[in-house]
């Protein structure tokens, strides 16, 4: 059951549809700076499965320059 | 159930939000949150937070570790600290998630007939001890050895000191800081007789311009990087990236220069020059409080066995030295160096304006090096020649990687010819510790035996007998690799370590001891700002885990030296630091008591009347000054700093024909050192699962190797298969590779050189010859 956390780096005009985009996404939470085009995402899913898929995902959203991993636990 | 597990959910996203926050304002000073999500973080919870120093590098950040049922579950920067303000790296966040990994050594392990065999660790100790004894019974004291850490608490290294040469009696001692910044102490005690730097981190706040010389900051010292990145944003400080690699820390300078490897050497010497003949030079610091001197030259590499050098210093004057720099115009340098005659200039107009204030950094680029000494001595001329030393905001200063290279292996002295105050060839000096150490003062013998690399060959010869090594892993660490490892599983060498996890050292023991990891015992590290840690004791550890220094006492008990050794159990830590602060007494190096440094996150010694000096020999900040005089260089007899005169010479190994690529090896932001333990936290590991070898573009395209595809590299010694990595995380020049050493499946240390700095006894593992072959 991991928990991770990303720092989203996104093009400049790109932040409110980008935000929408990831508020659908399930196990996602997201906090936006206010003065960066960064996000901090938080990601909870049931399996690792799960999480590799929910990454394949970000990797595909238009607009996300960079996704750079902080931290993960593996809840048990 | 449920309920405990959705509060331990909800705590951890806040600690995963927490941590990319903090990273994020590592990324980008100032950086803003909506506060409502800010007050929402962990702030403590139903969780015990203890406080203790990081133990992954040298910066030292302080810690706080969230406790939870006696289990470690949490961490969070120390806000507390003035180190790192509360701001942490990714090693740093995950740092205890290795403790419970499923291959833990928790019991001491006996090889049997072949076999490993669980044994009660009490037997284990007397097998070490009784060995021991036999081995300098039947081949004399000089055939047993220890080989410890910069990653060894000072109470471990200083028992290990302690029975090494006070109670034993052999200099068979040193240490994997050997490895790592041997070439910065003896820079520092040719250059001003003390070693450690001289300033502190709060120079950050200060600086004009960081020069980082041959220094990935952004990797390796993360928290460092950000705090002179947020002078960078705040009040327009400059960062100039001096390397053989275009880095992280190249990427986010103000400017990147890059030269050809081992000639920093003549671009420290043409800045000089630059300096001089630009009227650059600070006349009255320099005949005030400086001294000229030259030693020897073609003073070779060390890469044959029992190799034996003694620098001869012969005083020089001004002009002579003027003289001796005339070969190193920026023209002249430019046309081996690889760095332009504009870029010469511009950095020797950097040091060289009196109204900029500035810091020169380095770590491994300048002290694993063959000349190793000899370029800290060149950075130490720059600052001396400017008078832009020991003040805030300007002083040279070399960063440690361990978190208690300073603390353990310097100033306990865990290196063969070093004691606890001083060195062993001076009489002054073994008295001192004779009397301390309550040991016959004839004990100690004057003259130093193996640096960690003549330690290693000596085992390999059959002339050590019995090893014993504690915090570290020399089978992936040491250079050519493929001598030591064959040389370790020799019948004639008996073999312990103790560590936490099993490693490639581990699989040629004789006798495995299961370590307690840093936050199962109490303990004290030395960062590199010569700032004292001290933790106490946060969680149990698992079976039958030992902090090393109680290994160490329980066989010095065994051998009979119980008398010397009359520490309990319970306060080992705080009866042995209260011993051998007593070595250190004065205001040139005094130590706060234990229970100052209970209270603060470090305190930075000298400690003179309940003050830290941040800034030794400038007489406004260190009370130890007595010349009367502004600044005072006090570890030198005349109170003067030498500027030494030192040339240009190429490395011991350079690409030729047969082995065209230089080769670089160094490390990565997710991974300490080999490994051993951030291999085993699933994020990091998942992060960087394996080495790799960087290749310049224009060479990857020359070569026909794709990005991934299996390359082998190659030099005399050995050779190491990887996947290309081209355009990733770094560049190297063309005509040069890098790979990261932290990967035991993928061991380049079998390819390295084991050629050292003549003076410092540091291997170079920077610069050798590889020929690449795709596979």
């Amino acid at each position: 059951m991991p928990i991770k956390s990303y720092i989203l780096h996104y093009e400049e005009s790109k932040r409110e549809a980008l935000i929408r985009v990831l508020q659908k996404l399930q196990g996602c939470e997201i906090i936006p700076a206010q003065n960066h085009d960064v996000i901090v995402l938080v990601t909870d899913t049931k399996t690792e499965e799960l999480d590799n898929k929910l990454y394949n995902k970000l990797l595909e959203i238009k607009g996300l320059k960079h996704v750079s991993l902080v931290s993960g636990f593996d809840v048990k | 159930m449920i309920q405990k597990n959705t509060d331990r959910r909800s705590f951890l996203k806040k600690m995963a939000a927490g941590a990319a926050m903090t990273a994020a304002a590592t990324m980008f000073p100032g950086i803003v949150f909506a506060s409502e999500q800010i007050e929402n973080l962990v702030s403590g919870g139903n969780l015990e937070w203890k406080k203790g120093p990081c133990r992954f590098c040298g910066v030292g950040c302080g810690i706080l570790v969230g406790v939870e049922n006696g289990k470690a579950v949490a961490v969070k920067g120390d806000p507390n600290s003035s180190v790192n303000k509360g701001l942490l790296c990714v090693k740093g966040y995950h740092q205890t998630m290795c403790i419970q990994a499923k291959d833990r050594l928790t019991h001491a392990l006996v090889k049997k007939n072949g076999s490993y065999v669980k044994t009660p660790i009490s037997e284990a100790l007397d097998i070490v001890a009784n060995k021991m004894k036999e081995t300098i019974e039947k081949h004399g004291k000089d055939a047993v050895a220890m080989y410890t850490s910069g990653q060894s608490t000072i109470p471990e290294g200083y028992v290990a000191s302690k029975l090494m040469k006070g109670a034993i009696g052999t200099n068979n001692l040193d240490c994997n800081a050997r490895l790592c910044m041997a070439s910065a102490v003896a820079g520092f005690l040719t250059t001003f007789g003390a070693d450690e730097p001289m300033g502190c981190y709060e120079d950050i706040n200060y600086a004009d311009y960081f020069i980082t010389w041959g220094n990935n900051m952004a990797e390796m010292h993360p928290v460092l990087f950000s705090r002179m990145l947020e002078q960078k944003n705040n009040r327009g400080a400059k960062i100039i990236d001096f390397a053989t690699r275009t880095t992280r820390s190249s990427m986010a300078a103000n400017k990147s220069i890059l030269f050809e490897p081992q000639t920093d050497l003549a671009v420290a010497n043409a800045i000089c020059y630059e300096i001089i003949n630009n009227g650059w030079v600070n006349k009255l610091f320099v005949e005030k409080y400086c001294n000229f001197s030259k030693g020897s030259t073609n003073i070779g590499y060390g890469t044959e066995d029992n190799f034996k050098f003694k620098d001869k210093p012969l005083g020089i004057n001004f002009e002579e030295f003027k003289k001796f720099l005339e070969d190193y115009t920026p023209e002249k340098v430019a046309k081996y160096s690889k760095v332009s005659v504009k870029d010469i200039k511009y950095l020797a107009n950097i040091y060289g304006d009196p109204n900029k204030k500035v810091v020169s950094y380095w770590c491994m680029g300048m002290n694993q090096h063959t000349r190793g000494t000899w370029i800290n001595n060149l950075v130490y001329n720059i600052h001396l020649l400017t008078g832009k030393i020991s003040q805030p905001g300007n002083g040279p200063f070399s960063l440690t990687g361990q978190p208690s290279a300073c603390g353990t292996a310097r100033e306990v002295g865990t290196f063969t010819h070093k004691l606890p105050k001083g060195v062993v060839m001076n009489e002054k000096h073994r008295r001192l510790a004779a009397k301390i150490w309550k040991v016959p003062y004839e004990n100690i013998p004057s003259k130093p035996t193996y640096h960690a690399t003549e330690m290693f060959r000596a085992v390999d010869r059959g002339d050590i007998k019995f090893i014993w090594t504690q915090v570290t892993n020399p089978l992936v660490s040491l250079p050519k690799t493929g001598r030591y490892r064959p040389g370790l599983e020799k019948d004639s060498c008996f073999v312990v370590v103790s560590d936490v996890f099993p490693t490639p050292t581990s699989d040629v023991a004789d006798v495995i001891l299961p370590a307690s990891w840093h936050i199962e015992k109490s303990g004290l590290y030395g960062n590199s700002e010569r700032r004292t840690q001290h933790w106490d004791k946060m969680v149990e550890g698992p079976g039958e885990t030992m902090p090393d220094a109680w290994m160490t006492i329980e066989v010095a008990k065994r051998m009979g030296y119980g008398d010397l050794f009359p520490y309990s159990e319970e306060n080992h830590v705080e009866e042995i630091y209260n011993e051998y602060r007593q070595f250190h007494e004065g205001a040139k190096h005094g130590m706060a008591p234990l229970e100052v440094l209970k209270k603060e996150s470090g305190v930075i010694w000298p400690y003179v009347n309940g003050k830290s000096t941040q800034w030794r020999f400038n007489a406004e900040f260190d009370p130890a000054c007595s010349n009367g005089e502004d600044f005072h260089f006090y570890g030198k007899p005349d109170g003067k700093a030498v500027i030494w005169q030192r040339p240009y010479e190429p490395a011991a190994e350079s690409p030729d024909q047969e082995f065209p690529f230089w080769l670089n090896t160094g490390r990565v932001i997710e991974h300490w050192h080999t490994g051993s333990m951030t291999r085993r936290i699933p994020v990091l590991h998942k992060a960087m699962p394996h080495a790799y070898v960087e290749f310049h573009p224009d060479d990857a395209k020359t070569l026909g190797i794709r990005n991934g595809e299996k390359v082998k590299i190659t030099s005399r010694r050995g050779s190491c298969t990887l996947p290309a990595s081209i355009n990733q995380r770094g560049l190297p020049t063309k005509g040069q590779v890098f790979v990261p050493f932290f990967d035991e499946s993928m061991l380049i240390n079998d390819v390295t050189l084991d050629a050292f700095c003549p003076i410092s006894k540091e291997p170079d593992y920077k610069k050798c010859a590889v020929k690449v072959e795709r596979v």
